[in-house]
């Protein structure tokens, strides 16, 4: 058998085009396909008859598997107002189960009916070039007549103005979309209004008193204890109707008290903050995740999306991660009632830079 | 007219609307093309196959979806049957998705169905992509049916992603704010594009609506699209094959369709759907009943995106915002007074992606450049034959799961109790010195194994049995390999090197000589195939060792690896 295809005279591998010249391509001819070996259903009809038992169980399986898809719908029934986890987990599974034995049964009993009893001698066939050069030759042929009859290469004045109006007629269709922006026509505050300028502006103002988040209970300097971190959000957000989440994605402030002596002030922030109480943006410098987490005895503040860290002690400077620039900070103070209120709005845009931003 | 005199009368009433039918439609053409069609079978053209499966589950279980959930973002106070949440205000989004999952029967089953065999449609067609970069499937005349794939795997991330994003629940809504702030980074246009796509400041009223849109109409119309078009070339191609004994660049063995490759393939569908519905009923995916309503203030540590966005958020992680005191946030004056900003922090880990896609679409007339190869090719690579373009795949691979791995830093640092940090400075390491190794070592593996198949092409497989001559010296016993064996071990191209070829005006231009310098990497220790002169030397010239038919195994005989 070795020395057939080594001495290589029976089987010139002729078929192996490309190589150009007569010198033989690979070290032995195309052997050819080796030859054909019978499975045991081919030979024995006992085996065969058995082949065919194990499809049809198979497919048995797979009826069971509709059964107890029924069985999981109906008979674990709607899930009640309140009721137990356990139940819909019970149904998933029952209706997931019965699903997937009702898919392998047919599957696997199918593929085993090929495998065993389906012919599986394996067959040549030929591949055709993709592109004859008679085709190519007949092709442009054509084309080349094509647009002699259209004229379009003999009136340049026809070419060249139906380019410049194929060229304009799209742009409707790509000023349409204008719209998809409609903030004119909703808001009647101009900071609000379509462009950059709004990103500018939050809900903080001079006298706007800092409240919790969520409930929007005012804060008193005094309950903020030492080490503690308030999520804190402006006052009269929670009774902003269809406007609230916009105006919260950009206002959202972290509260945290500790030893203002820990803290390295630039010149003219001195008073931005009562007694160690400092006011942050919480919407991250880097893309605007939440910042919320809080290490209480490093003064670290983490963003959990790309884990940028600001250092509190610096003024939230960055020390870690993506982001590139500190927060924001809030100037706050006290009002006539001990409740903490801001002295303005942020000095800087907040949240994730953008072009116009300066 | 009397064109019925002779016309054919079928027997049986399914005879009669078959040729109903088909004197209507022709259809007896198109059986007779495809009735008998040949395809090649091996286990590793089975992933594309997976991938077009999960694509119709996603369409079947995503057409159920459709019916219960209701894309808008308008406030209602939840009064389902999920008790933890009633009473509390949500958009109709994401209170149709707790709906769907606690009072619809079934359709917290079709939710995890949906999503396992979005995951699915994913993975499969990345695998299937990396066997055909492997296996050089995407040379001539392949490359625009590459290209297709290449548009296939990126609108699967889009489709993904907008599917991701619906039940605006707060893990989706981060995601989304993740978004809007690389939309907003980009320069010149990004604020507004950022407005466009929201409806004005984030999150507002509109774009679960657009994303809905989006991912059930835009985006899996344009799959349904690329996949015609993909399928259509695989008929116009024929499919590759691997080389082998009776395997031509002219012909193509395998099974008919009807009915082996038909039940096979067909079959197989119904597998896949069986392992999608086994891992959906059993395994919870997205539980996002336990995230609450999209708030902006709110977060969760350690959440993930779905796999495929991880390489994006993980380029974001890996990029240092300062270093130092030097900020990658670049605020440039311009003329006019102001200034405009560049966060690079966020701009620049787009690169290492858009090298990824780019390089990834242009591979085929890359390598065509640098190899000249411009033969039309319908036997496979075996990837060790490639080591050059195996070891550039496998640097891409190592590349992409650094970027991956980076995604989950945090899990990493806590599952395995390391500081956060150092997990990111290591993989910020790989993430340059990754790839080259993995190159190097991927490329010397490739040379090892070939020269491996030399040996075992020249002296055949060790029998495991000493013989001692009368002279006193020892040997080991070698089998013959059959010519199948043998013929799959030789019959690969001897692809050699190209160098700078001058151009029209007698000089090497700087192109062309990159060109050369790549190709030089390419078959830099080029392993040749076996020569015909070299087999019959080995044959005729070998000292021991070239019986024809196996050995009989000696009782007892395990001898120790020894040298010929």
């Amino acid at each position: 058998m070795g020395e057939k295809g080594f001495e290589g005279t029976e089987h010139r591998s002729g078929s192996l085009e490309h190589a150009g010249e007569d010198a033989p391509r690979y070290a032995i001819d195309n052997p050819g396909l080796p030859p054909h070996r019978p499975r045991l259903a081919d030979e024995d009809p006992k085996a065969a008859k058995r082949a065919e038992r194990q499809v049809s169980v198979m497919f048995l399986i797979s009826i069971v598997g509709t059964v107890l898809f029924f069985i999981g719908y109906f008979g674990v029934g709607q899930i009640g107002n309140g009721e137990a986890f356990s139940k819909i987990y019970l149904q998933n599974l029952l209706l997931g189960l019965g699903t997937a034995l009702a898919m392998f049964g047919i599957g696997i009993g199918v593929v085993h009916w090929a495998k065993t009893l389906m012919p599986d001698h394996e067959t040549v066939e030929d591949r055709h070039e993709i592109r004859s050069e008679d085709d190519r030759v007949a092709a442009t042929g054509m084309i080349s007549e094509i647009l002699d009859e259209s004229q379009i290469k003999r009136r340049p004045l026809l070419r060249n103005t139906l380019i410049g109006a194929a060229l304009l007629a799209p742009l409707p269709f790509i000023a349409v979309f204008r719209d998809l922006d409609d903030s004119d026509n909703f808001s009647d505050q101009e900071a609000h209004n379509f462009g950059p300028e709004r990103l500018r502006h939050t809900m903080w103002a001079e006298g706007v008193r800092l409240v919790r988040d969520p409930t929007g209970s005012p804060i008193k300097a005094s309950d903020v204890t030492l080490g503690s971190a308030v999520h804190v959000i402006p006052d009269g957000l929670n009774d902003l109707g269809p406007d609230k989440l916009n105006q919260k994605a950009k206002a959202v402030v972290l509260l945290m008290r500790l030893d203002p002596a820990k803290v390295k002030i630039t010149p003219g922030r001195e008073d931005w903050n009562v007694d160690g109480i400092f006011a942050y943006s919480k919407v991250c410098t880097h893309v605007g995740c939440p910042i919320a987490l809080y290490e209480q005895h490093t003064h670290h503040l983490l963003c959990p999306c790309h884990q940028s860290t600001f250092d509190l002690t610096q003024e939230c400077k960055v020390i870690f991660g993506p982001a590139s620039h500190a927060l924001p900070q809030l100037p706050i103070t006290v009002d006539d009632e001990g409740y903490l209120v801001a002295q303005s709005d942020f000095h800087e845009p907040v949240g994730p830079v953008y072009w116009e931003r300066g | 007219m009397s064109t019925t005199v002779n016309e054919f009368q079928p027997a049986t009433t399914t005879g009669r609307i078959a040729n109903f039918v088909d004197t209507r439609m022709g259809m007896s053409p198109i059986v007779k093309f495809f009735g008998r069609k040949i395809f090649p079978d091996h286990w590793t053209f089975m992933f594309g196959e997976v991938a077009l499966y999960s694509f119709v589950i996603l369409l079947l279980s995503g057409a159920f979806l459709t019916l219960f959930f209701d894309p808008s973002m308008s406030e209602v106070v939840y009064d389902g049957a999920y008790a933890p949440l009633r009473g509390i205000e949500m958009s109709a989004a994401y209170a149709s998705t707790l709906d769907i999952s606690f009072d619809v029967r079934g359709g917290l089953f079709m939710r995890q169905l949906h999503h396992w065999a979005a995951l699915m449609f994913v993975a499969a067609m990345s695998v299937h992509m990396l066997r055909v970069f492997f296996t050089g499937a995407f040379r001539r005349p392949r490359e625009l049916n590459w290209l297709v794939g290449c548009f296939l795997l990126m609108a699967g991330w889009a489709a993904g992603f907008t599917g991701y994003s619906l039940p605006d629940e707060v893990l989706s809504g981060n995601g989304l704010r993740i978004i809007d702030g690389i939309l907003k980074s980009l320069p010149l246009v990004g604020t507004y594009l950022s407005a466009f796509f929201f409806g004005g400041e984030f999150p507002g009223h509109s774009v679960i609506g657009r994303l809905y849109a989006l991912h059930i109409m835009i985006v899996p119309a344009a799959i349904l699209l690329l996949i015609g078009i993909h399928l259509f070339m695989v008929v116009v191609h024929k499919h590759t094959q691997y080389p082998g004994p009776g395997r031509t660049e002219d012909n193509v063995v395998g099974y008919p369709v009807g009915p082996v490759y038909a039940a096979k393939a067909g079959g197989f569908f119904f597998i896949v759907f069986g392992v999608l519905a086994l891992i959906a009923s059993t395994v919870t995916i997205n539980a996002n009943w336990n995230y609450g309503p999209y708030d902006p203030s709110p977060v969760q540590a350690g959440t993930q995106p779905d796999w495929y966005i991880g390489v994006f958020d993980g380029a974001l992680r890996l990029m240092p915002g300062m270093i130092g005191d030097y900020s990658f946030l670049w605020n440039i004056p311009m003329p006019w007074g102001s200034s405009v900003s560049l966060p690079m922090g966020v701009l620049v880990p787009l690169i290492p992606v858009g090298v990824l896609l780019v390089g990834m679409c242009t591979w085929p007339w890359i390598e065509r450049w640098i190899t000249k190869d411009n033969t039309e090719h319908h036997l496979l690579d075996r990837p060790r034959n490639a080591p050059a373009r195996t070891g550039i795949g496998v640097a891409a691979v190592v590349w992409y799961c650094v970027m991956w791995a980076a995604a989950s830093s945090d899990l990493i640092a806590t599952h395995f109790r390391l500081s956060l940090n150092d997990v990111l400075y290591v993989l910020r390491a790989l993430f340059f010195l990754g790839p080259v190794i993995a190159f190097i070592v991927t490329r010397r593996i490739c040379l090892s194994l070939q020269r491996k198949d030399r040996e075992l092409v020249l002296h055949g497989h060790e029998a495991g049995v000493i013989e001692m001559s009368p002279e006193g010296g020892f040997h080991e016993r070698h089998r013959q390999l059959t010519d199948y064996e043998l013929y799959r071990l030789v019959s690969f191209e001897d692809r050699r090197p190209v160098p700078a070829i001058p151009g029209r005006n007698g000089k090497v231009g700087m192109l062309e000589k990159a060109r050369a310098g790549l190709n030089r990497m390419f078959y830099q220790d080029r392993v040749a195939p076996v020569s015909r002169e070299e087999l019959v030397e080995a044959r005729t010239h070998g000292q021991h060792g070239h019986e024809e038919h196996p050995v009989e195994l000696e009782h007892g005989s395990h001898a120790p690896h020894l040298d010929r």
